[in-house]
């Protein structure tokens, strides 16, 4: 299945009901095939007149507790952080994908890492994040897809599933679970059904009284503390005792990274990764516990950026170890020849300083 | 014998006991009335959800005795939307002023009534931005002084006030599109009977439904009460004719 169908009909089994949608390269598959299965499967499809009124669409969607699902790319997304913020604010769960272009500004359309900083620091305003994932296959972005619709309604706060047009467009086999099955969720006693047996129920980000807003915002910062605890998911690939280079890369780029560690082993160089799965909240502890280990003796970030995830690395690693980034953006994506030059630089002048300390 | 007590004037269920925060002479308090008798009238207070906007009525969800959103500026439509294709059994309206609706929101309120969206706009226009305190409007007269066009708005630099009801009734897409005044009890009747005709639209699954309600506001129009319902009858009323400008049938009465 290609990447972007895939998502759309994990959406679909995982319970999305109202999907809305605007077109936008690369990712208008996913609103074609919504626009055929989501009225098959009993749901709302809707193509609206901007990304600013998709966003709205899924704030007023999600006020009635049913799941609601939109697909854009980065410069949509841009449009839908007026509503993200809101729905941050009024605690609506709802699950965004972004398949990532090159940017800024129109930029162009082929794949990118470059709304990273966008996804996992806020992008719209106010003191709120996104939970944020980032698939490395197209099994992996249906399985993440399901989840997503469960941490959204778990933590009642907007999830955003982060891939590119690689992944989009990439054809895998995949297989989606016999039945959807997911852990109780408490009911959904926040939604807008009406004030029947029950006091009238207000969907708000609005708190004129600034001890309510400072609660309010203390609330939603339990909740991202509990993500922080509860959520961070990572992977590693070929992490060795024997390694002395870590690599640190995400989504599309990890896949390319896994290609480069093949390789290089073939040569008998052994090199590990380290692949975030959640980039909000990223897995701290667990790369400043591979980072640290003795035989690492640096670290390189690998981005289809000009490094945004790098200062995340950056925050966890401090200056425990050198820190080293390899990126291309605006739609180049890194061969593995060029990662493995790099790669294999920093074993030279690693060498090459050991000596120059031991003369010394 | 006893005297017999009847009720003949009491607060609607859809409103609640809520201390105003509108400004003396301000009609917001008579147009909540009107909508929340209408859905006393039709019953339909337990599954109406309506949808506040920004400016002075962005608080309405504090009178009204029913679930409401909170939208942001402008996009009440987009949520009404939302909500509506998403619970098509529930009553759906959206409160908005005329810098909300008419400026930020155009698109939205445009692109709803053109899918005929199933829900009720109550649109209160008062010429001008009243809780940023007195700024020009799209649908500021020509000449009306504002605290952005403190020489009179100039239309050769700004435009003219636009008429949104004559716009969403240029729509092809059936819609019921009706402005009404609420400055003397004849007019509140008329409006009356209108808000309720567009929530019977709305029941019936018909159509997209809007009552523009030209409205007052004397404390950013620098006038007494008194002076802002003559200026309304003098000044808004000649460029904002009231009446029934579309319904789903095409009948203009």
């Amino acid at each position: 299945m290609k990447g972007n169908e895939a998502i759309a009909e994990a959406a679909i089994r995982a319970g999305a009901h109202s999907y809305f949608c605007y077109p936008i390269t690369p990712q208008t598959e996913v609103a074609e095939y919504m626009s055929k299965r989501m009225p098959e499967a009993g749901g709302v499809f809707l193509q609206a007149e901007s990304e600013v009124a998709v966003g709205n669409m899924l704030f007023g969607a999600a006020s009635t507790g049913k799941r609601v699902f939109t697909s854009s790319s980065s410069p949509g997304i841009s449009l839908m952080q007026e509503a993200i913020s809101y729905m941050a604010g009024a605690q609506l769960p709802c699950v965004i994908l972004n398949v990532m272009r090159g940017g800024p500004g129109l930029g162009g359309i082929l794949p990118a890492q470059s709304d990273y900083l966008q996804a996992t620091k806020g992008g719209g305003h106010g003191d709120y994040r996104v939970l944020v994932v980032a698939p490395s296959s197209v099994q992996e972005a249906v399985d993440l897809t399901m989840l997503c619709f469960h941490l959204a309604d778990k933590y009642r706060n907007p999830v955003m599933i982060i891939a590119d047009g690689m992944i989009g467009q990439m054809m895998e086999p995949v297989e989606f679970p016999e039945k959807y099955e997911e852990p109780p969720l408490p009911p959904k006693d926040w939604a807008a059904t009406g004030a029947k047996g029950r006091d009238p129920l207000i969907v708000k980000s609005l708190y004129l009284d600034p001890y309510s807003l400072e609660d309010n915002s203390v609330i939603l910062h339990r909740k991202y503390q509990q993500m922080i605890k509860e959520e961070p998911r990572f992977e590693l690939y070929k992490v060795k005792p024997g390694n002395r280079i870590l690599i640190v890369s995400y989504g599309t780029m990890a896949r390319i990274c896994q290609t480069v560690i093949d390789e290089l082993e073939a040569e008998g160089i052994s090199v590990g990764l380290f692949r975030p799965i959640t980039v909000f909240p990223y897995p701290e502890e667990a790369l400043r516990k591979e980072a640290l280990k003795k035989n690492i003796e640096s670290i390189l970030t690998v981005e289809m950026s000009m490094g945004q995830m790098l200062e995340d690395v950056q925050r966890v690693i401090a200056r425990a170890k050198p820190i080293r980034f390899f990126g291309r953006t605006g739609g180049i994506v890194p061969t593995p020849d060029e990662v493995k030059d790099q790669i294999k630089n920093m074993i030279r002048s690693e060498s090459a300083g050991k000596k120059r300390r031991k003369k010394g | 014998m006893a005297a017999q007590e009847t009720t003949i004037f009491s607060r609607p269920v859809a409103l609640r006991e809520t201390v105003t925060h509108y400004c003396p002479g301000c009609t917001h308090g008579v147009i909540h009335r009107l909508v929340a008798e209408a859905l006393d009238d039709l019953g339909l207070r337990q599954r109406t959800v309506g949808v506040a906007p920004v400016g002075c009525s962005v608080l309405a969800y504090n009178y009204f005795n029913c679930d409401f959103l909170e939208a942001p500026h402008g996009r009440a439509p987009a949520l009404a939307t939302g909500y509506k294709r998403s619970r098509p059994e529930m009553i759906v309206f959206t409160y908005q002023g005329d810098g909300d609706l008419a400026s930020i929101g155009m698109s939205e309120i445009v692109h709803a009534a053109n899918r005929g969206e199933k829900f009720t706009t109550i649109f209160v226009n008062n010429a001008i931005y009243g809780m940023t305190g007195g700024q020009m409007a799209p649908t500021t007269l020509s000449g009306q002084v504002t605290t952005t066009c403190p020489a009179g708005r100039d239309v050769a630099q700004t435009g003219y006030p636009i008429r949104v009801s004559e716009l969403l009734s240029a729509l092809v897409t059936p819609n019921y599109i009706e402005r009404v005044a609420v400055h003397t009890p004849p007019h509140i009747i008329r409006a009356k009977r209108a808000i309720r005709k567009a929530f019977e639209y709305q029941v019936a699954g018909r159509c997209f439904s809007m009552v523009e309600v030209v409205s007052t506001c004397p404390t950013n129009w620098g006038m007494t009460p008194t002076d802002a319902t003559k200026w309304l009858e003098d000044s808004m009323l000649k460029f904002y004719p009231l009446g029934c400008y579309s319904t789903p049938d095409r009948e203009v009465d």
